[in-house]
């Protein structure tokens, strides 16, 4: 009995390693959800972003028929990398809207004109206020407002071909 | 590498091939100087094109006229994390993100708003995560119990020796 007792430092010290080693070989998740799923959209009401778009107001995500809600900038490269999906989106009659986060007119403007514009709606959040109440992290970010203008859901990062199917059903489930 | 974010480092290969110019040496330290320069290289480089073309928000590097708001601020800019470069706090962090939450504390700091207010909010939309400052609750206790536990068993380790000693 005394000489196991002997062992209980080493052994302890060995889990202590194990842990170690397991938080170096796996480290933790590192997405920092919003903590607003399943609450309403904090108030905002954001100018319009780029030309012949409306800007963006929470009041508009409260009309009764879900949204998406796509946070993104001219200057994001993952944000190009998503334009197909969020097109492919937009052809299945799925309404977006985005917010702008930092960016310049004509920045904006290049940019759609570029990657295309599935929006039907641009707010322009040139201080990044908007992003942070609504928990978002960075860009692109998408969120799935249901039609009383509850988050539903939130995609981070770009949307790729393997995404398509998780939004579509948060979407279909918000309406 | 994830797509995603935008917090993507350059490629490495430049500093990859740099390693490939010194012809004398043997393989083995040609392969260890390449990792070496590659791993410089991506530790070194700028993030690719993670930020915007706009000016820093106005009150992110600019402290607040009233010393006594300025205090409260910085107290609370020190308390909570960054979210792009997680372990820091956004005093210290250099990034885009960062200079736009300690504007935005600034501003609410200067609007009478008090840290704690402030503080709440943040964790309203990013969780407890986002503060250095975490609340006592089931999950968290251990942070406080366990430092309580462990000197209360190094005392009574420590009473048997002495009694073993004084025998």
């Amino acid at each position: 009995m005394k000489r196991l007792i002997l062992w209980v430092p080493l052994g302890l010290f060995v889990a202590f390693l194990a842990v170690v080693a397991a938080g170096l070989y796996a480290p933790a998740e590192r997405e920092i959800h919003s903590a607003l799923i399943g609450q309403p959209v904090p108030e905002f009401s954001l100018a319009a972003g780029a030309a012949g778009k409306p800007g963006l107001s929470s009041a508009d995500l409260r009309q009764g028929r879900p949204h998406l809600v796509n946070v993104f900038a001219s200057w994001c490269l993952p944000c190009r990398v998503e334009a197909p999906q969020l097109a492919a989106l937009s052809a299945r009659g799925v309404p977006i809207v985005g917010i702008a986060v930092r960016d310049r007119p004509e920045d904006l403007a290049r940019f759609l004109a570029s990657y295309g514009n599935p929006f039907q709606a641009i707010g322009s959040d040139s201080d990044r206020r908007v992003q942070i109440e609504l928990g978002s992290a960075g860009v692109p970010e998408t969120f799935v407002v249901d039609g009383q203008g509850i988050i539903r859901h939130q995609h981070i990062g770009a949307i790729t071909d393997g995404d398509m199917a998780a939004i579509l059903a948060a979407y279909e489930a918000a309406r | 590498m994830r797509l995603g974010r935008t917090r993507l480092r350059a490629p490495a290969k430049a500093g990859a091939q740099s390693g490939r110019s010194t012809g004398l040496l043997h393989s083995q330290e040609h392969n260890w100087l390449a990792v070496l320069a590659a791993f410089l290289a991506a530790v070194t480089a700028a993030p690719a094109l993670a930020d915007s073309s706009l000016p820093p928000a106005a009150l992110a590097n600019t402290q607040l006229p009233d010393p006594r708001q300025e205090r409260q601020a910085k107290a609370l800019m020190e308390e909570i994390r960054c979210l792009v470069c997680q372990g820091q706090s956004i005093a210290d962090s250099d990034a885009e993100m960062a200079g736009d939450m300690r504007a935005l504390i600034r501003s609410r700091i200067q609007r009478g708003e008090s840290p704690e207010a402030i503080r709440a909010w943040l964790i309203q939309r990013y969780g407890n995560w986002v503060s250095y400052d975490p609340p006592l609750e089931p999950v968290t206790w251990p942070l406080w119990g366990l430092p309580i536990l462990l000197i209360l068993a190094g005392l009574w380790l420590a009473r048997g020796r002495f009694k073993r000693r004084a025998r």
